[in-house]
């Protein structure tokens, strides 16, 4: 084991408001080396403020943050040399071809020619991009340009590597693919910091997750730590029919029906007495429900438990 | 790397991507150049024949005064192609930014500068190419310009200058502006000012109130220059109050578009 590296992003009550609107309402985080780290929320929690603040492109109002061992506040542009930032939207210069795109890259990290060359050429190899290396950027694909933005990005070897949102728009394909690419940078040893309101994405990406409602972390955790925070699952009743569901719905006010699909859903634990209870009321209620089903608290649980106006109070 | 040299290579990186641009996006290029051709051709040869004959008695209207306006306007011209390369700036600005180009450059440790000033250049030589292919248009139809090798100079240095003022003001506006649409019509005005000066037609010919306002307006002064360099025969005065006009755009333009380059959040 080597000595433990300090942390490639630390911060400490974060604020930031724009005009009467606060964003960001106090954010302490800290992202270990390494590692990925996911900021999930709904649109508008403050994600992209986040990143925005922690890649220099605008100040918070109050808190202090250090990423790559560089205060953002003093030391700005040491913090721009560690990083590489993927925005929401693929910045690549369409006009440019891919290779131009990444040549561009390698100058502006003064590189030189012959070693920003020798970089294009394996980020292009690397990231699937050799073939349509001479085609305008602006004929790619929503995934090709995707890519693109991301291999400039990692032009100039970044150790810390901001992603935003980076497969909103993308198909499954692509997602899978691009999941594939920011798992292995983690292997070469980067941090990487995304954001997404996917949870599949947290989940399977993320080592950390931090869920951010209305500028708060409203829970942080690994993704199996998140999901054990939560109580229980759902457990669904199927019904025969309208009457039965009418019923049932009159027995269970707290249910959410569905009456295209004849089926309420309970929030309840997965737990036997939370079923035994169920079926008690449901006994008493003199309805006949064809089966239930029991789920397990999924990362969904989570994210609807702890954001959004219907945010269920979770001790945690 | 010290902060001089890194703006220096920055900047010739940044207008080495604009230069590419313009090669690879050719239509916007032509239209910049071929929309002022057009103009030149029109204003000689459908209006220039009895609008020459109004610029001096004892001329009749045909080819004579048509020879005569052509001297006349192209001066006029000139500015309306600077003016129309500028808004191209605006647009590709605007582009740059509503694409996050602009917020992903500001996320690497480049010379901030560096960025505006790759658009600026590259816009300042693509606003010299499209003056020097209408120049050379118009002394295909037969314009005669006369001065010698300092008013060449002169003449180089001021219509460089005034497409460096208006290509600020037309990258602020590119920062200010929401969308790319925006962007593209801010800068119209711009366009149009020319004919609301000198050169057109003479400002007296013009009723009182718009008279006064050409005769105040910056690009009256510029054009007075111009036509005074292109014949050998410049007013000073008016060279000095060109000369502050171009001087006292690009400062606001430059300061205000700096402020909007560094606040700007969202790219």
């Amino acid at each position: 084991m080597t000595a433990p590296r300090p942390p490639a992003i630390e911060t400490t009550g974060l604020r930031k408001a724009f005009g009467d609107h606060t964003v960001l309402d106090g954010i302490d985080l800290t992202v270990a080396a390494g590692t990925i780290f996911a900021l999930l929320g709904p649109n508008g929690a403050g994600k992209t403020t986040t990143v925005n603040i922690l890649s220099t492109l605008i100040s918070a109002d109050a808190g202090t943050a250090r990423v790559a061992g560089h205060d953002i506040d003093r030391d700005g542009s040491a913090v721009r040399a560690a990083i590489g930032v993927t925005g929401q939207f693929s910045a690549v210069d369409g006009l440019l071809t891919g290779a131009e795109n990444l040549r561009l890259m390698a100058d502006l990290h003064h590189l030189g020619r012959a070693e920003g060359r020798r970089q294009s050429a394996a980020l292009l190899e690397r990231f699937d991009l050799t073939d349509v290396a001479r085609k305008p950027a602006m004929t790619y694909s929503g995934g090709m340009k995707r890519k693109l933005d991301l291999a400039m990005t990692l032009m100039g070897s970044p150790t810390v590597i901001f992603l935003d949102e980076p497969t909103s728009g993308l198909d499954p394909r692509s997602r899978r693919d691009l999941w594939d690419l920011v798992r292995g940078l983690v292997a070469d040893g980067v941090t990487i910091m995304l954001t997404t309101q996917y949870l599949d994405e947290a989940d399977r990406l993320a080592d950390r997750i931090a869920v951010l409602d209305s500028g708060r972390i409203v829970a942080e955790g690994t993704p199996a730590e998140l999901k054990r925070r939560v109580p229980g699952g759902t457990i669904v009743l199927y019904l025969n029919d309208r009457a039965g569901l009418e019923a049932t719905a009159r027995a269970f006010p707290e249910g959410a029906r569905d009456d295209d699909a004849l089926t309420l859903s309970l929030s309840a634990g997965g737990d036997i007495p939370s079923i035994r209870s169920v079926l008690d009321r449901l006994e008493r209620s003199a309805v006949t429900a064809s089966h239930l089903e029991v789920t397990s608290p999924g990362l969904d649980d989570v994210f609807l438990a702890l954001t959004g106006p219907d945010a269920r109070k979770v001790a945690l | 790397m010290n902060a001089i040299s890194l703006a220096m290579t920055d900047s010739s990186t940044m207008l080495r991507r604009n230069l590419l641009r313009m090669r690879r996006y050719p239509s916007m290029t032509l239209l910049l150049i071929g929309l002022p051709v057009l103009f030149l051709l029109l204003f000689v040869y459908v209006f220039g024949g009895t609008l020459g004959a109004g610029l001096s008695t004892g001329i009749a209207a045909g080819a004579d005064s048509r020879a005569e306006y052509l001297t006349y306007v192209t001066p006029a011209i000139l500015l309306m192609a600077a003016a129309s390369a500028a808004q191209g700036t605006a647009i590709s600005i605007a582009m740059d930014r509503t694409e996050g180009i602009f917020a992903r450059f500001r996320t690497m440790a480049i010379s901030p500068s560096s960025v505006l000033t790759g658009h600026v250049l590259g816009a300042v030589i693509q606003s010299l190419l499209a003056m020097g292919v209408l120049l050379g248009v118009s002394v295909l139809l037969g314009f005669r310009p006369d001065p010698n090798p300092l008013g060449w100079l002169a003449l180089l240095c001021l219509l460089t200058f005034t497409a460096f003022a208006l290509t600020w003001l037309c990258v602020a506006f590119g920062l200010v502006s929401k969308s790319v649409e925006t962007a593209s019509n801010l800068p119209m005005f711009l366009v149009i000012l020319p004919f609301l000066s000198s050169g057109f037609v003479p400002v007296e010919s013009m009723p009182a109130g718009l008279a006064w306002f050409a005769e105040h307006q910056p690009f009256t002064p510029i054009i007075e220059t111009v036509r005074g360099l292109f014949t050998g025969n410049a007013d000073g005065g008016t060279a000095l109050v060109a000369v502050g006009w171009c001087a006292l755009i690009a400062l606001v333009s430059y300061l205000w578009a700096r402020k909007l380059y560094r606040r700007d959040p969202a790219g």
